[in-house]
């Protein structure tokens, strides 16, 4: 089983940036990691002169690098920077998050980002026959539906991932929500985003946690946790979990995923070590078993039992 | 200058014909299930529906574009297949696809139908445009509400097919196809059902100090004083706190409608084929009304007239109107 770390999805400063992915380099027991800006364009430029030397001491220690591509593209900057890194001059594969990116990689071996909407065998099918490799799923697929893709995957022969920790992507919008917040449009933000390394608090008017703002992407409150279902997945035939970044201790994180994955521990134990972690946040993991995405049904069921 | 084709919703089978008589050159609707992004009791057409329906607007020289603008989940494939078929049988003028699998299937299974690309596919690039139309032979897409008019006739120059906008109506601010905030609280997901805020999941509470307050499943969307109007608990048009706003504001959006009547001369000149009025879900009265003042605004403009607008605002939500993206980007 190929556990990933997904792609920084806040504005992280670049320094905050370089030693996050130093510790992973040395200390996280990943297969791969995607790096690259995925939200905004904006930000892309306070860290992308890093990204080689990143990249190369990733490599070094072992890792696979994958280069994301950004979700939303509207602009000439994000067209261009789209086309650039999908040219894939330094040999790295891409990951397409945007059907733009899919017009330049068509053809060639790429991987296929959670931010495409890839729900059914017939997509799954049709992409792989222009070249995609790799599948990483949206976020909101109910296991039913997971069973379906991994067994058509591996008939395929491509690569299913699932998110099984982290912040999920809950929707996409062309305006900054942060920049709003604070009376501001996403012309003149003054990366106002940087103030909040895991995201900005969105709370219902009375009171109760709910959202998360970040940029122009919306996130759930809770970490998606599916710890629980792991080795459902590796009996499915899911070849992959992705990890997504939080400003937290993603190398603890990993260990226990990696532990989980392996056989080493059960999913109890794992439950049982993440929640040690007291990371402060509310798990979830409705949306894999076909409720609201905020439900955490494995941690009730057991509770139940 | 284009033709400026007028898309009207219909919802059900009267609207179909209210639209069509109304001076709609389309209309656009669903059947009675998931296969389209307005799933709701009470709205859309049963297979013998379609079939009249399709009759109807032929007859009076309308097309029907056929709605199948929602995401199959792995599994359940098939009803979006068999509504393709009858669509095909029925003979409707276009498919309105959103999922790269279901464009694929129609492609190679009814192979001149032809398709346009849903706003739910949210391709707003010209390269994601090119993307479908040399994979699907998609012939026009819709463009997601974000972008200004001088953006609109620079990616119209870039394209090799058809545009169509959004002209009135809801004005929805994540973008479509990407957006997993009704599956997040209720468990019903946009994309697979093709439903947003399900109303067997709202509710208004009045709390003990008068207020009202408006829900959806477990979450409050909004908070109204005694004197204010409740407006229905759609996610993104809420009103929520966060640490820079303790009193709560509108994170997203205010309850607000599209109008824009008033660049509907800019966005023809801009090279846009096709005007879109949402509202499947409204009634009778507010598709007569809404596409009357449409029809006679476009035909004015095409006959080198000034148009006369009508006044809309009493149809918009909350009474309240925005040109949104289109007019300035410092919307965004």
């Amino acid at each position: 089983m190929e556990l990933t770390l997904g792609p920084i999805p806040f504005h992280w400063s670049a320094e905050a940036r370089r030693d996050f992915y130093a510790r992973i380099a040395d200390e996280a027991p990943v297969d791969t990691v995607y790096l690259g800006e995925v939200i905004c364009s904006k930000r892309a430029p306070f860290f992308e002169a890093d990204l080689p030397e990143i990249a190369d001491r990733l490599e070094r220690a072992g890792k696979r690098v994958v280069f994301s591509s950004l979700a939303e593209i509207m602009l000439k900057r994000e067209r261009k920077a789209t086309e650039g890194l999908c040219a894939g001059e330094d040999g790295r594969e891409v990951e397409a998050n945007n059907a733009a990116a899919l017009l330049h990689l068509s053809g060639r071996p790429h991987r296929v980002g959670p931010y495409m909407n890839v729900y059914n065998e017939e997509t799954m099918a049709f992409l792989a026959g222009r070249g995609a490799t790799h599948f990483a799923l949206p976020a909101e697929l109910p296991r039913a539906s997971v069973a379906v893709l991994a067994a058509r995957s591996k008939a395929l022969g491509v690569g299913t991932e699932v998110q099984v920790f982290g912040r999920a992507s809950l929707a996409l919008s062309a305006r900054c929500y942060h920049a709003r917040a604070h009376g501001r449009t996403k012309d003149n933000c003054q990366f106002v985003c940087e103030e909040d390394p895991d995201g900005m608090d969105l709370d219902t008017m009375d009171g109760k946690a709910f959202l998360i703002v970040n940029g122009i992407q919306t996130m759930s409150r809770s970490y998606v946790n599916l710890s629980g279902a792991v080795p459902d997945m590796v009996t499915l035939g899911v070849t992959a979990l992705r990890l997504g970044p939080q400003k937290q201790d993603m190398v603890a994180v990993a260990k226990v995923f990696r532990l989980l994955a392996d056989g080493e521990i059960g999913p109890d134990d794992a439950g049982a070590r993440l929640d040690a972690l007291e990371l402060g946040v509310p798990f979830s993991d409705g949306f894999w078993h076909g409720e609201a995405g905020y439900r955490r049904i494995a941690h009730a069921a057991a509770a139940g039992a | 200058m284009t033709t400026a084709e007028l898309v009207c919703p219909a919802g059900t089978p009267a609207a179909l014909r209210t639209a069509v008589d109304a001076g709609a050159d389309a209309v656009y609707c669903g059947f009675q299930n998931a296969t389209n992004a307005r799933n709701f009791p009470g709205l859309n057409f049963t297979p013998d529906e379609m079939a009249e329906g399709v009759a109807y607007a032929h007859r009076k020289g309308a097309k029907v574009l056929l709605a199948l603008n929602t995401f199959p989940p792995a599994g359940k494939f098939g009803l979006w297949q068999e509504a393709a078929d009858l669509g095909a049988k029925y003979g409707v003028d276009a498919m309105i696809v959103a999922d790269m699998g279901v464009a694929d299937w129609i492609r190679r299974t009814h192979p001149g139908q032809r398709l346009h690309l849903s706003v739910q596919a949210a391709a707003s690039s010209p390269e994601a445009i090119r993307y479908y139309v040399e994979a699907f032979d998609i012939k026009r897409v819709v463009l997601p509400r974000i972008l200004t008019v001088p953006e609109i006739r620079a990616l119209a120059a870039e394209i090799p097919c058809e545009i169509e906008t959004f002209i009135f109506g809801n004005h929805g601010l994540m973008v479509e196809g990407r957006c997993s905030l009704t599956n997040y609280a209720t468990g019903l997901s946009t994309n697979m059902d093709g439903v947003c805020s399900p109303a067997n999941d709202v509710e208004y509470r009045r709390e003990a100090d008068g207020s009202m307050s408006t829900r959806l499943g477990a979450f409050t969307i909004d908070r109204f004083a005694p004197d204010e109007t409740a407006g229905y608990p759609t996610i993104c048009k809420g009103r929520y706190r966060a640490p820079c706003q303790p009193d709560g504001y509108y994170a997203f959006e205010e309850p607000i409608s599209l109008n824009l009547s008033r660049l509907l001369p800019d966005l023809m000149a801009a090279g846009v084929h096709a005007f879109k009025i949402e509202g499947r879900q409204r009634s009778r009265a507010y598709v007569r009304q809404v596409v009357a003042a449409f029809r006679a605004a476009v035909d004015a403009i095409r006959a080198g007239r000034e148009p006369e607008l009508a006044n809309l605002l009493a149809l918009t939500e909350g009474q309240k109107e925005t040109q949104g993206a289109f007019k300035t980007k410092t919307w965004r």
